[in-house]
């Protein structure tokens, strides 16, 4: 019980790490969109634990809600507006698998090769995880980096002014 | 293997799971949700290496792209609906005749 409580951050991590797995693999095999958006929703919700666990409550709270209440929302409402009986759903893959999980699996070995050389040095092992305190994320966020704050009001403005054109090229088509 | 080369051998899988979905599904929604595993997946990685280096620019990285991912989502959407009204479909392969 006492090692239970003493390796309870450990233990919550890899059952949230293999379980955000497990959600990514049914993103890519699922068949339905909307068991496919479900299985990304508890992705993100698994993710947003994993941050609560390393100390970045903001991020976990802001993953589920931008992510999950913001995105994924939108998403289900597309899927329940489009047609169940779509070929597309009933057809998973596309003629692609094998050149796709290839590339994947390239990918993924050129990525594994650098974290299992960044684990081999003796630097990485040096020193634990510091952490950081929400203050100094602030004052990085809007002293360093306010220039890229507002550049992303600008990108949202071209988002919407994007969407409204699209739209309307749509209607003006369409008489 | 210590606890930030776990979550970056995890945010690596939850990357190529993503690519993977992007290349080898059909509906054009699935691959839409594939990307934004691919992004979570960055962002795993980026807050991975904010606690490791104690220090707050990944995280303003990983708020930077919430709202990217909001931005791209905003557009992708309309298009996709646009997509479905004019084909019936969300065949990635009936929208072949695109290609240049």
């Amino acid at each position: 019980m006492t090692w239970l409580l003493a390796n309870l951050e450990t233990i919550l991590l890899a059952i949230f790490g293999v379980s955000a797995l497990v959600g990514g693999v049914l993103v890519v095999m699922l068949r339905q969109p909307m068991r496919v958006a479900m299985a990304l929703i508890s992705t993100m919700i698994f993710l947003g634990g994993i941050y609560g666990l390393l100390g970045v409550h903001f991020i976990a709270a802001f993953q589920v809600l931008i992510y999950v209440g913001a995105v994924m929302v939108f998403m289900v409402y597309v899927i329940m507006l489009l047609d169940p009986r779509d070929p597309a759903t009933r057809r998973r893959f596309s003629g692609l698998v094998i050149p796709g999980v290839a590339v994947a699996a390239v990918v993924a070995g050129l990525l594994i090769r650098g974290v299992a050389a960044d684990a081999g040095t003796g630097a990485a092992a040096a020193g634990a995880a510091r952490g950081f305190s929400l203050a100094e994320f602030a004052s990085a966020f809007l002293n360093k980096y306010w220039l890229h704050f507002e550049l992303t009001s600008v990108l949202l403005l071209a988002a919407v002014v994007a969407a409204i054109a699209v739209i309307r090229a749509n209607r003006e088509d369409h008489g | 293997m210590d606890k930030t080369h776990a979550l970056l051998y995890l945010a690596l899988a939850l990357f190529a799971l993503g690519l993977c979905g992007v290349i080898i599904r059909r509906n054009l929604l699935v691959m839409l949700m594939s990307m934004e595993l691919m992004l979570n997946g960055v962002n795993l990685s980026l807050v991975a290496f904010a606690d490791r280096m104690g220090s707050a620019e990944g995280a303003v990285l990983v708020f930077l792209i919430f709202v990217v991912a909001a931005a791209e989502i905003a557009i992708a959407i309309p298009i996709v609906l646009l997509l479905a009204k004019s084909r019936r479909t969300l065949d990635a392969d009936a929208f072949a005749d695109l290609r240049g």
